[in-house]
Order: C-alpha cells, then sequence, then structure tokens
C-alpha cells in the first residue's frame, strides 16, 4: 500500500510540472500585456518600456519560465503586479475565507443531501422520493448567485439579521466571521446538495438490491438497520468522488457567489488578476487550484482504500 | 394559597415591567444617535479596487480615489469646481515668456514618516516622474521641463523648454504627487504623503483604511473624520445591499443607475447626481475606408439619437456632447446642435458620400455595461440609415489596449475617457482615432503657448468646435456622479472634475 502511495505521489509531481508548463505558455498567449494595463492610455513607448524593464518581461518565454519555476520550488511565488506583495500571502489570505466558506458549504450540503437521498431511495417513488426530487430539480436549476441575492435581500436588507456581504476577517472574533460566510456558504450549498442527494439517492438504491443486503433482511436486521449499516457504507464511495468534486469546485469557482457576497475569495483574486493581467498571481493561482485537483483525487482514492476493504486487500 | 399565588404572580409582572423599562431604555438609547456626539467615521464605497496605492505610478483612477488630497498633496491641487489653487506650492510667479516658473513652498510641512518637505523632495518627485527610468503614467506632462534648481529649501524654480500653459493644471493631478526620497519606493503598499489623512492599513481585495493626520500643517484643512474606510464592492447589487444594510455611508459613484430608483425610497438615504470627467464616445477609425470620409462620420452622428442613447444605456442620467469636452471643463461649449439627430439628412449625406445604401462595419465594444447597452442602442440608430453594425465584445482594458488602442485593429469602438481635459488625445500621434487635423494640432499648441486663462478658454472653445464638426469620434454623453449616501454625511463633493474622493471636509452633521 505505501508503495503504490509512493508511486502515486511521484506521478502528481510530474503531472504538476507539466501542468505549470502549460499554465505558463498559455499565460504568455493572453492578449495584453500587464505594463500597458498599468500605465493606461497616455503613457508613451519609453514609460512603457522602463516598467517593462522593472517588472522583468523584457526576458524571454523560457528565461522567465525557469525563474518562476525556480522561485516555487523554493517557496518564492513571486509578488503580485497590482498589489506589490508576496503572491504567498495573498493566496494565504484568501484561503483564510474560501476554505472555510467551501467546509461550511459541504457541511451543509452534506447534512441536507445524504438523509434526503437515503429516504427518496428507501421509499422510491413515494413522497419523499418526489419531494427530493422537486428539490434537487429546483436547486440545481436556481443558480447560487441568484439564491444569494434572494438571501441577501431577505435576511441581511429586510430583516436586517446578517450582514449583506463583505468579510470582517478572522481577527474580528470567529462569530462575525462565521455570520458573514453562512449566506454564502448556503447559496453554494444548495446546488451542491441538489447534485449529492441525486448521487446519494441512486448509488442506495443500486446497492439496496444487491444480496448482501436481502441477506442482511434475512438475518433479521430491521430494514433501517440493513440500510444504515450495510446499504448506506457500500453506497458511499460514489458519493465521496462527488464530494472531491464538490470541494475542489467550490475553491476554484466561486467567484460569483464571492462577487454577489464582496467576499474577499481565491476566486475573486483569480478574476481580478486575469482581468488586471497580473500575471504571476494568475500563474500561481491557477497552479494552485491544478495542485489541489491533483491532490483532492488522490485524497478520494485513499478514501477508496478506507471505505472498501476489498480494495485495500487487492494493493496488499 | 391564593394571597401566595397572586404575591408570585406580581413580583413576576413587576419583574416582567422593570425588565421591559430596561430593555426599552437600551433600545431608546442606541436608536437615538442624535444625543451621542456625531460620528466621526466613515465608510466608503467604491466600486473598483486600487491597484497599488501610489498613483505616480500607475494609471488607474481607482489609486487616486483613495489617496489624492487624503494621503497625498501635490504642488498645486484642483478644487471642487475644477480650479487650480496653491497647496505645497504657497505661491509662483512666472517669466514673461512663460519658461521659468518660480514656486515659494510652503514651511513645516512634514510627512508622515517625519521627513521634512522641501525643495529638495519637491526636486526628487519631480525628478522621480521625468527621469528616464520614470514609470509615471503621465510622464509626458513633465516632458517641457528642462532643469530643477532650488535656490533655498523654500524656492523650487521650474525652467521649461517650451511653455506649457497648463502645467499648473498638471501638477495638482494625482500622478504629480509630492512624495518623500526615504518613503517613495514603498508608496505601492504603504503610502506616505503630507496630507489630512494617514494610512493604516489595506486588507487585499475588502478595504483600506485611513486615519485623522494629528500633525497636518494646514489647521483649517485637517480632516474632520477621525477614520475613513474604503470598501471595494465590485457587484451593483451588492452596493445597493450594503447602502440599505448601512454597511456603508456613502457610495460617491454608485455603479448601476437602474438601481438608482430602488435606493431613493430609502429615507436615510440621500441621492445626488453630478458630473463626471468621463467622456462616452465612440471612437472611429479615421483611416479606414469608410469613417475616413468626413462626411460619412457626420452622417453617423446625425444618425444618433443622444437622449436615447442615455435613456438605455444610462437610465437617462448623464449630459449629452457634442464634443470631447464636459460642461465641468473650463471653456465649454454647448456642441450638440452641430449635427443634431436628423435620420432623414443623414440618410441624403451618406448617398452624397457614396453609400447610398449604407454599409457594415464592426464595433469592437469592451465588457462594461455602458459600453454594451450604448452600442445596441446605436446598432439600432444605425440601422434607420441602412449602415449594419455588427457588435464584437472585446475585453477591457487588456484585450482592448492591445487591439484597439495600440494595435489600430478597429472600425468603430466605445470607450469612456476618463482622463479630465484630454481633448489633447486627437493632436496625438500615434493616437487610436488615427486623426489628422493640422489645424487642431495647431491650436492645442496654441494654448500651451500662453498661460492666460481667457486667452486658452477661447482656443479650447476652437478646439472643441473643430472635433464637432470633423466627428473623429461620435460625442455621446458625459458620465454621471451617482452619488449615493447617508443624509447626515456632510462634506462630499458633487461633481468629480478630477476622479478623486476627497474627504478633509466630510462631517456628520448629528
Amino acid at each position: 500500500m505505501i508503495a503504490l502511495i509512493v508511486r502515486r505521489l511521484a506521478g502528481l509531481i510530474v503531472t504538476l510540472l507539466l501542468v505549470s508548463a502549460v499554465i505558463f505558455a498559455v499565460m504568455d498567449l493572453l492578449p495584453g500585456d500587464p505594463a500597458s494595463v498599468i500605465l493606461g492610455t497616455s503613457a508613451s513607448p519609453d514609460t512603457l518600456a522602463a516598467l517593462q524593464k522593472e517588472m522583468g518581461l523584457d526576458r524571454p518565454l523560457a528565461v522567465r519560465y525557469v525563474a518562476w519555476l525556480a522561485g516555487v520550488l523554493q517557496g518564492d511565488f513571486g509578488r503580485s503586479y497590482t498589489y506589490g506583495v508576496p503572491v504567498a500571502g495573498l493566496i494565504a489570505e484568501r484561503l483564510s475565507v474560501t476554505v472555510p466558506l467551501a467546509l461550511i458549504a459541504i457541511l451543509i450540503s452534506v447534512v441536507l443531501a445524504i438523509p434526503l437521498g437515503v429516504q427518496a431511495a428507501r421509499h422510491q417513488n413515494g413522497g419523499w422520493d418526489v419531494f427530493s426530487g422537486l428539490f434537487s430539480h429546483v436547486s440545481i436549476a436556481v443558480p447560487a448567485f441568484w439564491v444569494g441575492l434572494l438571501l441577501i435581500i431577505l435576511f441581511s436588507t429586510t430583516l436586517g439579521w446578517l450582514p449583506a456581504g463583505g468579510f470582517p476577517g478572522w481577527a474580528g472574533g470567529v462569530g462575525a466571521a462565521l455570520m458573514a460566510l453562512l449566506l454564502p456558504a448556503v447559496a453554494l450549498a444548495l446546488p451542491q446538495a441538489g447534485v449529492l442527494m441525486r448521487v446519494t439517492r441512486s448509488a442506495v438504491l443500486e446497492v439496496m438490491n444487491e444480496d448482501f443486503v436481502r441477506t442482511a433482511r434475512a438475518k433479521g436486521l430491521s430494514e433501517q438497520t440493513a440500510l444504515w449499516r450495510h446499504a448506506v457504507p457500500n453506497a458511499l464511495i460514489p458519493v465521496v468522488t462527488m464530494l472531491g468534486l464538490q470541494f475542489t469546485f467550490l475553491i476554484a469557482g466561486a467567484v460569483l457567489v464571492e462577487n454577489v457576497f464582496n467576499l474577499p475569495g481565491l476566486g475573486r483574486l483569480a478574476y481580478q488578476a486575469l482581468s488586471q493581467r497580473d500575471v504571476v498571481v494568475m500563474q500561481d493561482v491557477v497552479l494552485f487550484f491544478s495542485a489541489l485537483v491533483i491532490l483532492m483525487n488522490f485524497l478520494v482514492d485513499l478514501a477508496y482504500l478506507l471505505i472498501d476493504p476489498r480494495l485495500r486487500a487487492g494493493v496488499r | 394559597m391564593g394571597s401566595q399565588f397572586l404575591s408570585a404572580s406580581t413580583a413576576l409582572t413587576r419583574r416582567a415591567v422593570m425588565g421591559l423599562a430596561m430593555a426599552a431604555s437600551l433600545v431608546l438609547a442606541a436608536g437615538m444617535p442624535a444625543e451621542a456626539a456625531p460620528k466621526t467615521s466613515l465608510t466608503l464605497g467604491m466600486s473598483v479596487e486600487p491597484t497599488g496605492l501610489d498613483p505616480t505610478i500607475a494609471a488607474p483612477v481607482a489609486i487616486g480615489q483613495v489617496t489624492w488630497q487624503n494621503v497625498f498633496e501635490g504642488l498645486t491641487t484642483i478644487d471642487r469646481n475644477g480650479k487650480v489653487q496653491p497647496q505645497l506650492a504657497e505661491s509662483w510667479t512666472i517669466s514673461p515668456d512663460g519658461l521659468i516658473y518660480t514656486f515659494k513652498l510652503r514651511q513645516g510641512v512634514t510627512f508622515h514618516n517625519g521627513e521634512a518637505f522641501d525643495s529638495a523632495v519637491a526636486k526628487f518627485s519631480i525628478d522621480r516622474a521625468r527621469g528616464a527610468d520614470s514609470v509615471n503614467p503621465q510622464k509626458r506632462y513633465f516632458a517641457a521641463i528642462d532643469t530643477v534648481e532650488t535656490p533655498d529649501a523654500a524656492t523650487l524654480v521650474l525652467k521649461l523648454k517650451q511653455p506649457a500653459g497648463s502645467l499648473l493644471y498638471w501638477l495638482g493631478w494625482p500622478s504629480s504627487s509630492i512624495v518623500a526620497p526615504k518613503s517613495a519606493a514603498d508608496n505601492k503598499t504603504t503610502p506616505i504623503g503630507t496630507g489630512p489623512f494617514k494610512f493604516v492599513s489595506w486588507t487585499k481585495g475588502a478595504s483600506v483604511e485611513l486615519a485623522r493626520n494629528p500633525d497636518y500643517w494646514n489647521k483649517a484643512g485637517a480632516a474632520r473624520l477621525d477614520k475613513a474606510t474604503f470598501r471595494f464592492i465590485a457587484d451593483a447589487q451588492a452596493q445597493a445591499a450594503a447602502l440599505k444594510a448601512g454597511d456603508v455611508d456613502a457610495f460617491p459613484e454608485f455603479g448601476a443607475p437602474e438601481l438608482i430608483d430602488s435606493l431613493k425610497g430609502d429615507a436615510r438615504l440621500a441621492t445626488v447626481i453630478g458630473n463626471t470627467e468621463l467622456k462616452v464616445v465612440a471612437g472611429m477609425n479615421n483611416a479606414k475606408k469608410p469613417f475616413d470620409d468626413k462626411r460619412v462620420r457626420q452622417a453617423l452622428m446625425m444618425a444618433v439619437d443622444r437622449q436615447a442613447v442615455i435613456d438605455g444605456a444610462w437610465s437617462g442620467f448623464g449630459t449629452p456632447i457634442g464634443s470631447h469636452y464636459t460642461p465641468n471643463d473650463r471653456g465649454y461649449v454647448d456642441l450638440t446642435k452641430t449635427y443634431p439627430y436628423d435620420p432623414q439628412k443623414a440618410k441624403a449625406l451618406l448617398a452624397e458620400a457614396g453609400y447610398p445604401n449604407g454599409f457594415s462595419f464592426t464595433m469592437k465594444a469592451p465588457q462594461m455595461a455602458y459600453a454594451q447597452r450604448a452600442s445596441q442602442i446605436l446598432q439600432a440608430m444605425l440601422a434607420e440609415i441602412g449602415v449594419t453594425m455588427t457588435i464584437e465584445t472585446t475585453e477591457f482594458p487588456a484585450k482592448w489596449v492591445a487591439d484597439v488602442f495600440k494595435g489600430g485593429n478597429y472600425d468603430m469602438t466605445i470607450v469612456a475617457h476618463a482622463e479630465p481635459m484630454d481633448i489633447d488625445i486627437y493632436a496625438r500621434d500615434p493616437y487610436y482615432f488615427n486623426y489628422k487635423n493640422p489645424t487642431f494640432n495647431e491650436i492645442l499648441k496654441k494654448v500651451e503657448a500662453t498661460a492666460d486663462p481667457a486667452a486658452q478658454e477661447k482656443l479650447y472653445a476652437e478646439a472643441q468646435t473643430i472635433l464637432a464638426t470633423d466627428v473623429p469620434a461620435l460625442y455621446l454623453f458625459v458620465m454621471p456622479k451617482l452619488g449615493v449616501w447617508d443624509k447626515k454625511v456632510a462634506g462630499l463633493w458633487e461633481n468629480e472634475p478630477i476622479p478623486s474622493n476627497v474627504l478633509s471636509e466630510v462631517h456628520w452633521t448629528e
């Protein structure tokens, strides 16, 4: 098993190296020059040249790539053109918003989706099933940012219970920070819950018809016990796969909801960096996202081993 | 038993009443700020987060909107009416030939880091802006300066190569801010100036905080607020929500005109509609057929109903313009009647130019709401005279600058020109309009040759008229300044003769 993990880790590093080269090349192909974005439309050519030199953009592509990669390997991710501060710090700041947000959203989504999905499977075509089918359709169809707007109108501008947006930071108290993350987390969680519920339902349905569940029932276990002790654990693999995907999506793809709630998250950093052509930040953020996806896949694979004893036996 | 019950219930009632009274007094106390002293902190909303906080090394207007006149000051400044006023230069004299400017500098001014301001610091700032490796976005403003001399600590002498009649105005710009030699290199992240506010912190992606400078040199102009926080909220819906929820006290430039009505209903908020310097113009590639023919451009101008564009693109807020000049600017002439809306005449003129059946072209429209909406309205209007416009969305600023502005690869485009008094862009070569008119260039040269405001205004009127007649771009409207703020906030600028949020006079009235 250890050998397998080491092999997977080595593959992971090679993949990341390839990805880094692709990222760098693609960023270089983007139209637009960072120096002219910074200096605007009145700058003369000599001023532009001076800034390009200052930013190191006058060096050849390969030289810049090697310099960036060498920096990254030593933990130096470079400096943002626009903010003028190290990118590593910027990403860390944003993660302190995005990671808790994603975790709360995942938690809400799991708490909603798994019981709903299991109940729907148990009472296939019954009332529960119809209700949760409706729930999943609606929550997937409705865009998260719009749900966010509705939540703001209800809970912030009308009732005044929760802040309309922004993030006070963790230094100002955990309570205030969690309050600021609650509405966006709900907005993010609903569509995820809809998807997760469907996956749970179909996975449980499939397992419920397996022989071992019938055996468990025949053994004298109640339907509930058979369901939760035998069917659900065996249905978890697709659910965990889905959770892994959703977590990476929530880290990288929450930009619309972050915008509506004005949260300084990682998605917005990426978006701003793109529109400002803050190339260093873009490279680092995309590399970070890629690393995250690769790592999540790896962790999901590990989770399979934990969930399914047969897989463990296979690699021993 | 009965009495026991009674007394218990009385005690309960009494406790409840007392509790209620206490709660009520608390609520009243919280709800009656009139009895408390006026607030001394202000949270101000902005759509765009600045990219760095040094206006002398980057162009985005958001930088000046946070720092100019708050953290940074100049030798001169520009007041709320767009007029030049003395600031770190107390007074000045100009030699009769307009080539020597002698500034008497203010004494006893210190930067927020304790460095003293004197002629050497002023020379450092100007040399930094005009030097060989300067990255000042308005370096051209310093091009006329030949030498900078400092006869004594309180005197600065600028000797020019040729007269520059706008020099005093340019020295008031954010990009001409006076910076301290020791701290200049770090101003991008920790700005240090001489202004009434000190920089405190910048939470990237969220806010910038400033605090009153207790050692400010100008006691009369000292800040009245103790603390000012700029919060950056890009999404228009989120801006409206923040205003309604009271998370921000003021949004001097609210982003969405279509949401203004929903804020007008809020009794706590005041909506103040003013003017900006943002000229929305549809620039044409004057070097390319058929836009190289003046008659074609004039015909297109006559096909445009400016008020309809304003109504459709910006909910009716905005002022029509007939040239590249705003009602804020000195010497403004209303030229919207030079080629007024007249589709019949437009059609006839188009036929005269050899296009009786119209023609087709591509509009490269940036993603901003005003540009997209205005393009769609122009498309419909031009269709009326047989001209077919295809709209192609382009990404602003990066792709637009590369493709349209520098590459000149376009037929027509539409952007809001933000820089005040930038009519000289039509005399720049190269510039994306590819407009070439020696008479116009001559007039702009004459503007710089004189320092007499009346003479300059006359020349500016001539320049405006030439553009209105030649129509190198379709002149549409000036963006409004949609100010929304708490009714108890006073002192914010109603108009914006230069992109800014000057906070020194801002205060709470109760």
